[in-house]
């Protein structure tokens, strides 16, 4: 048997399918960081004064930062001087005004990745704003949104045409000063999407937004900040894929959800960037600060992230609840193969009475990868009659993954009722051994083993991203076992 | 259909089973007795294939094919079924999505098409009835909170749908109180045919009184010590193992 089992094995290279480079023309600034390189970022982006002093008050309280170290992480260190923080696909001085305009190439990558962006190819139902290395490239069903008054932009574009818009919401859910990695992204960012969903509107499509990185020696800052005013309601999704190279390239985004009365935002996440090969060489860094506020009573946000790439992957996507009645889910998936770490969670901060919250939190860790789960559940003084439900399980293939669990409670509230179920199982050998008896191939049995863990994170996942997240598992975990 | 040649196996390095041979014909109920660590459910999970035991010596050729150099799915393409005496659980896999790729599985392997699905539903259907499980069964995650009873309810149900060619039960009346054995072994019963062969192992005799077997075997200190026909399971059943293992040393 162990001779036939060790066939299976010739799967173990991990295929990451997304990893090839596009030859472009780009306009990559020379590495390193300082003020003269934020003001160039700004300028190329044509910003508003408001823009660059917010920048540079970013910059100058960031170089007063270290870099956090208490997550269960080995990081190699970052020279924040090596790195580019612009780099933008050629193209006219003025951006394509259509899709006629956009550099085939760069249709065609997204095309390769799944991602038509000719709306007539495009998925029904879905509007995309792709951005590559630091630029959008193009926001698909623009006007259809715009009939709805739905504004689905490039934050570029937001920073300009809806400057009223964003100088009131920018920064006020995480603000520069939040953390090490808020602060860089708050001065260096370069693009990324930005929403308004109007009173009482409930967005016509879901909304996506691609990100790639392409450019060699580059980082990618962006930032999404989505509004959903009074009674309206959006789900959004975010993909990320990088092509696979040697050397470690840093990602350090902000998510800024602001959620008004009785409005709610669904935010999905499949992070698939390139996680590093075998060895561990090469991979992105994701440091990401995500937060939503609740702001008014009723309002509701739902992350759910598919967590398979990176080799460093640093988040904690959090919910504010400050209205009353207001509800925060997470529901998070995190693979981590080969040299992988994780060390990722949620924060529930209730302020608001009978607001309620829900984690779940399912990792699985195979290969040499390690893991951690740390949440921070903080019921305050204000929140009356709250209730918080968590359950966070771990599921371990092979001898030498690991699974950590950090949950960390605070309640300063009597009446809160808080609970937390972990649990840490091995895929189990009988259970392998049971679903191959019944003729599925090992591969498969792991698979629907590991999928059936997985169950409850994906069914909150909009239907075709769901089938695209149970794929990306399966390719993750290749030869995880054997 | 089933060739069992001098087989021995060791599991952790102790041995179990030392010069087994049976012999199994196309359509024969064969059972198998024997006090306990005889070595019983060693040679049914050698049979299908499982982990952690090693065959040291002999073959076992079924249908013609050298069974121990195949792969435990591959066992299962040829027709081998195991009934678990614990069957596993496997949370948040439906039970009938589990049925319907190991279904297709084989369909592949055999270079046939996939079933299709409204026939397979109505297959699962019939199968539900004939084991008395309510359809809510098969939606549920498999074996995740099923009583004992329901456990091995479900694992007749997973033969009935699969039709082995060879069935291999393991102590499938363990834990079943006397309703739950009765619908087991209608269930069982459903099943027999003329190119359909069984393999049960069991510890009692009251399962038999519900499937007639063709063959009793004792099996004691990894061999097939003695065989005989359905009477053989009554008087084992009355007079215990002491005597079949005082004749074998004497003789």
């Amino acid at each position: 048997m162990p001779a036939k089992n060790s066939e299976v094995k010739k799967l173990v290279d991990k295929k990451y399918r997304h990893g090839f480079v596009t030859d472009i023309g780009s306009d990559t600034i020379p590495p390193g960081l300082n003020e003269d390189v934020i003001r160039l970022i700004s300028r190329k982006k044509d910003e508003p004064q408001f823009m660059l002093d917010w920048r540079l008050k970013a910059y100058r309280h960031w170089v007063t930062l270290r870099e956090p170290d208490w997550a269960k992480l080995d990081i190699d260190p970052i020279d924040y001087q090596d790195i580019s923080y612009y780099s933008a696909p050629m193209q006219n001085d003025d951006g394509p005004k259509s899709l006629d305009e956009v550099d085939p190439k760069l249709l065609e990558t997204y095309e390769k990745l799944g991602i038509p962006l000719h709306e007539r190819a495009a998925l029904a139902g879905v509007a995309v704003d792709a951005v590559f290395d630091s630029v959008s490239v193009t926001t698909t069903f623009r006007d259809k949104l715009a009939d709805a008054g739905v504004i689905f932009c490039p934050f570029s574009d937001a920073v300009k045409d809806y400057p009223e818009l964003v100088e009131k919401y920018l920064g006020s859910v995480v603000p520069y000063r939040d953390n090490f990695f808020a602060a860089l992204n708050s001065a260096v960012f370069s693009d990324g999407s930005f929403v308004y969903i109007p009173k009482g509107v409930r967005c016509p499509m879901e909304l996506s937004t691609y990100f790639r990185i392409n450019e060699a020696k580059t980082g990618q800052f962006e930032r999404t900040l989505i509004i959903a005013d009074e009674g309206s309601h959006v789900s959004y999704l975010e993909g990320c894929t990088a092509p696979m190279r040697d050397e470690n390239q840093l990602h350090a985004a902000v998510v800024e959800l602001v959620i008004l009365k009785e409005a709610e935002i669904k935010y999905s996440t499949v992070q698939n960037w390139y996680p590093g090969d075998e060895e561990g060489r090469g991979g992105i860094y994701n440091f990401v600060t995500k937060r939503a506020d609740c702001r008014g009573t009723n309002s509701k946000v739902s992350w759910t992230q598919v967590e398979a790439g990176s080799a460093i992957t640093w988040k904690y996507p959090s919910c504010v609840l400050r209205g009353e009645n207001s509800v925060g889910e997470f529901y998070s998936v995190a693979v981590t193969n080969n040299m992988q770490q994780a060390d990722t969670g949620t924060k529930m901060l209730h302020i608001g009475a009978n607001s309620r919250s829900t984690i779940v939190s399912k990792g699985i860790s195979a290969g040499h990868a390690q893991q951690s789960y740390r949440g921070l559940v903080k019921i305050f003084p204000t929140a009356h009659n709250t209730r918080n439900h968590t359950q966070c399980d771990s599921l371990l293939m092979g001898k030498h993954s690991g699974a950590h669990t950090f949950p960390y409670m605070e309640i300063k509230n009597p009446t809160a009722i808080v609970e937390h179920e972990a649990t840490t199982s091995k895929i189990a050998d009988d259970q392998l051994f049971y679903c191959r008896q019944r003729g599925l191939s090992e591969e498969d049995a792991v698979n629907m083993i590991v999928n059936g863990f997985c169950k409850e994170v994906f069914r909150e996942l909009p239907m075709e991203f769901a089938v695209e997240a149970q794929a990306l598992l399966n390719v993750s975990l290749e030869g995880a076992v054997g | 259909m089933l060739n069992i040649d001098n087989l021995h196996a060791t599991a952790a390095d102790t041995k179990i089973l030392k010069g087994l041979n049976l012999s199994i014909g196309t359509g024969e109920v064969h059972a198998i007795m024997g006090p306990n660590g005889s070595g019983k459910s060693t040679l049914a999970h050698v049979l299908a294939g499982r982990d952690g035991y090693e065959v040291t010596d002999g073959s076992v050729t079924f249908l013609d094919s050298e069974l121990l150099d195949m792969l435990p799915e591959e066992r299962a393409w040829h027709g081998i079924f195991l009934g678990f005496q614990y069957p596993i659980e496997i949370p948040g896999v439906n039970n009938t999505y589990l049925l319907k790729a190991a279904l297709n599985a084989r369909q592949k392997f055999h270079g046939e098409p996939e079933i299709d699905a409204a026939q397979f539903l109505r297959v699962i259907k019939d199968k539900a009835r004939l084991m008395q499980m309510e359809q809510s069964f098969l939606n549920r995650s498999v074996n995740e909170g099923f009583s004992g009873g329901e456990k091995k309810r479900n694992e007749i149900f997973q033969m009935a749908v699969l039709e082995p060619r060879l069935a291999i039960l393991d102590e499938t009346d363990s834990g079943l109180d006397i309703d739950a054995l009765k619908i087991v072994a209608a269930g069982i019963n459903a099943l027999r045919s003329e190119d359909r062969s069984f393999l049960i192992v069991t510890h009692y005799q009251r399962l038999l009184d519900y499937i007639e077997p063709d063959v009793v075997h004792v099996l004691a200190g990894g061999q097939i010590i003695k065989s005989g026909d359905k009477s053989l399971a009554l008087e084992l059943e009355a007079r215990g193992y002491d005597w079949v293992l005082e004749e074998t040393s004497s003789a």
